[in-house]
């Protein structure tokens, strides 16, 4: 029997919750229909989640991609249908566009299975990002710096942890719903691999408690800074971006397993730790960065 | 002095077409070409690495070049004077990184910039700045006349310059302890 997921009108992180409540029941072998025909709104999170969850398919799904036309256009520009018809046997007509690059996407759905694609995406957001971060966020020239490093370390996630590849994508835009409609950036890293519990069940890396799960796994390698590989500098990454994402009073959420874990500012209402979500393989990552208010002030 | 221009070490050795330092495996092949240069070098020789190419470096990098760098020697060069180092180029774009890792292992590194000004960058206390920007200014001079310079005992400052030079932030010779990268 087919399994139809219907995607909601905001494919965002909480309309992707949907979408796996809805899998939850499902074995991955089970045929499913992903219908997103009625979804008028999708985020860097949710396109890239949505080609991460095409990944964990045994049985490719079939795909019915958005009718709104401004809403396809968007998902083919930021990449989406160029890789989605490698995952899903999508019904039906998808915008072509000549180029993925526009406005105000900092990089488009990009993949990354090794180093090199991070060298690639780092020299692209060194090309295309600096306008909008200096014209549109007003970041000074270390802000964007550290924006490019936390764009580099959340992605070498994947190579040095997922064991399967995972996509990135970066977009700068208004936050109409938080933030008065200042510009963010945004930072979204997902991946179908081990996830961060069972990368630090394979370095021996798990701390002796009844507690553990993919929560405990969350805080300790977000919070304590612990890495599966055992040398001192190990960590520095997640801890650097952690600063980094602190001092400019930006916002960073980690989905693994059946747990979330954030890193909340003032400006947002988000739970730090959420436990017993629907499972979803591998991790996903997101980061806000808001852009300087008048004055200076992050 | 020898100088190590690492952004060709990154486009030649590490064989990579880019100007910024990023990842872990990078930074390891790096460091591995770094490491073979200054193993060839005499043993009381200081190395410049000049970053003067480099774009950006990310923690990762940071942390498997510049930290790990000081903290190991060259494999087979004796640990006392091995890995002399002296940091050229070093911008605000690097620094974010360099001193977010030196300060996680307790390091410290010498920056030397364009204009002939150097820096302590990383774990230093008060006493350590002092002495060692007394031992830069003066150039290089005894214990006693850094001692009376900076108004302290004879023994306190020998401790005090006896763990830079451990550290390889000061040089030691018989007359008495100078900066990196002179000539004394």
């Amino acid at each position: 029997m087919t399994a139809v997921i219907i995607v909601p009108p905001s494919l965002d992180d909480k309309g992707f919750e949907h979408v796996l409540e809805q899998l939850a029941s499902q074995p991955d072998d089970a045929k499913i229909i992903v219908d997103a025909r009625h979804c008028t709104f999708g985020t860097p999170y949710g396109l890239t989640a949505m080609l991460t969850l095409g990944q964990t398919r045994a049985e490719k799904a079939t795909f019915l991609p958005p009718i709104d036309g401004n809403v396809s256009t968007y998902w083919s520009r930021a990449g989406f249908f160029r890789y989605a018809e490698e995952l899903f046997d999508i019904q039906g007509s998808v915008p072509r566009v000549r180029s993925t690059d526009e406005g105000d996407k900092l990089l488009g759905i990009t993949p990354i299975a090794a180093a090199a694609d991070v060298h690639l995406v780092v020299e692209r957001i060194a090309e295309q990002a600096r306008h909008i971060l200096t014209t549109r966020l007003k970041l000074e020239p270390r802000a964007q710096m550290g924006f490019t490093m936390a764009l580099s370390e959340t992605v070498q996630n994947i190579v040095d942890h997922a064991g399967h590849a995972g996509w990135v994508m970066a977009q700068a835009y208004q936050y109409r719903q938080r933030l008065a409609g200042r510009w963010v950036a945004e930072i979204v890293v997902c991946d179908p691999g081990m996830g961060f519990r069972r990368s630090l069940e394979m370095g021996n890396r798990r701390p002796i408690t009844d507690r553990w799960g993919d929560g405990l796994a969350l805080e300790t390698a977000l919070i304590q800074g612990v890495s599966r590989f055992p040398d001192a500098g190990r960590g520095q990454g997640l801890k650097g971006t952690r600063g980094y994402i602190g001092r400019r009073n930006g916002m960073l959420t980690i989905r693994s397993g059946t747990a979330r874990i954030g890193l909340i500012p003032t400006w947002d209402d988000s739970v730090p730790l959420q436990e017993n979500l629907p499972y979803f393989p591998g991790a996903q990552l997101r980061v806000i960065i808001p852009g300087e208010l008048a004055g200076g002030t992050p | 002095m020898t100088r190590i221009d690492v952004g060709s070490v990154l486009r030649n050795s590490a064989n990579l077409p880019y100007r910024n330092l990023v990842t872990r495996s990078t930074g390891a092949a790096v460091r591995q070409c770094i490491e073979r240069e200054l193993a060839a070098l005499p043993a009381d020789e200081t190395a410049t690495l000049d970053f003067s190419q480099i774009g950006m470096m990310d923690f990762s990098c940071a942390d498997e070049i510049v930290a790990k760098l000081l903290l190991d020697p060259p494999h087979g060069a004796p640990a006392r004077t091995c890995g002399l180092v002296i940091f050229h180029g070093i911008t605000d774009h690097h620094l974010e990184a360099i001193e977010d890792v030196l300060h996680h292992h307790g390091l410290a590194m010498v920056v030397h910039f364009a204009d002939g000004g150097a820096r302590l960058v990383g774990a230093v206390n008060d006493d350590e700045r002092l002495m060692w920007e007394l031992v830069y200014a003066t150039g290089g001079t005894t214990v006693q006349a850094l001692a009376t310079r900076a108004g302290r005992a004879h023994t306190d400052t020998q401790q005090i310059l006896e763990l830079l030079h451990s550290r390889r932030l000061v040089r030691h010779a018989e007359q008495g302890y100078h900066p990196l990268g002179s000539l004394h």
